[in-house]
């Protein structure tokens, strides 16, 4: 057993158990950060797998990003210190049963199917192969999704301003 | 113990997708479901990068389709706090259970 499959197994442990407890945990806060910690195993993922620019920018958008956009709204909204309030035991029952069984469905999908390798030779994901085709205008270019997202992004925040906007205070 | 595979990476995807999907069903608060949403969304992106490194080492599409699902996922989680925001301002609670006003 090599160090490389220690390590995989130790981040995929890092990943699901912080996962379990993020989505069970009764208090918001805590929930937050293990959010946090699996967020980070997935990132740790991708470094095994050798995508180090994906892995790059998982920390910095949701690692350093969306948690601390979350942590900031947990503190407007929520009293300090107070429990979520206690799940209804059969809704969480019929949650289980339906997580367990699409997990199962989807298993057996993967274990039965056989994936099949393409022969052609690999391309390294470093950083110039994924700017050139980022930003390319010839076939297996990514330039239009590019722009797509940026306009969609533009959309958002200025969306997000607009809802989030204090009304002003009628004077009468 | 085997040495990991792509089996073993889609087999924590799937995990994570269902724990997702589990939180989603039971959370009430606002936040939390966000949170499970994160969690799929993560999930989605590893099956992307898994397939693009094991399946079809000659193309970066799957590493571009997990750029841009980040980019939306941003989107989507800066768009959701400020609802979110804005509804704690009218209604001082963030379950779903009480927000309710355009249920009719």
């Amino acid at each position: 057993m090599s160090g490389s499959t220690i390590i995989f197994y130790l981040l995929s442990i890092l990943t699901l158990v912080s996962g379990i407890l993020s989505v069970t945990t009764r208090k918001i806060f805590r929930a937050a950060i293990f959010l946090l910690f699996s967020l980070i195993g997935i990132a740790g993922l991708y470094f095994w797998m050798q995508y180090e620019f994906i892995a790059a920018v998982q920390i910095v958008v949701y690692v350093g990003g969306i948690t601390v956009l979350i942590i900031f709204s947990i503190f407007l909204t929520q009293q300090a210190g107070e429990l979520l309030p206690q799940q209804n035991r059969k809704r969480v029952l019929f949650s289980l049963l339906a997580a367990f069984s699409g997990f199962g469905l989807t298993l057996l999908q993967i274990i039965q199917h056989s994936f099949n390798k393409t022969l052609e030779s690999s391309i390294l994901p470093t950083m110039e192969n994924i700017g050139n085709q980022m930003l390319g205008l010839e076939d297996n270019g990514f330039s239009l999704p590019f722009e797509v997202v940026s306009i969609l992004l533009l959309a958002a925040m200025i969306g997000c301003i607009v809802i989030a906007l204090r009304s002003k205070p009628t004077t009468v | 113990m085997m040495e990991p595979g792509l089996n073993h990476i889609l087999f924590i995807s799937t995990a994570l997708f269902f724990i997702g999907i589990f939180g989603f069903l039971t959370r009430r608060n606002l936040i939390t479901m966000l949170m499970s949403i994160e969690l799929v969304l993560n999930s989605v992106n590893i099956n992307f990068v898994a397939f693009n490194k094991y399946l079809w080492p000659h193309k970066l599409d799957g590493l571009f389709f997990s750029i841009f699902v980040i980019a939306i996922a941003a989107a989507e989680a800066a768009v959701a706090i400020a609802i979110i925001i804005n509804l704690y301002r009218s209604h001082q609670s963030i379950d779903v259970e009480n927000a309710e006003d355009l249920k009719f």
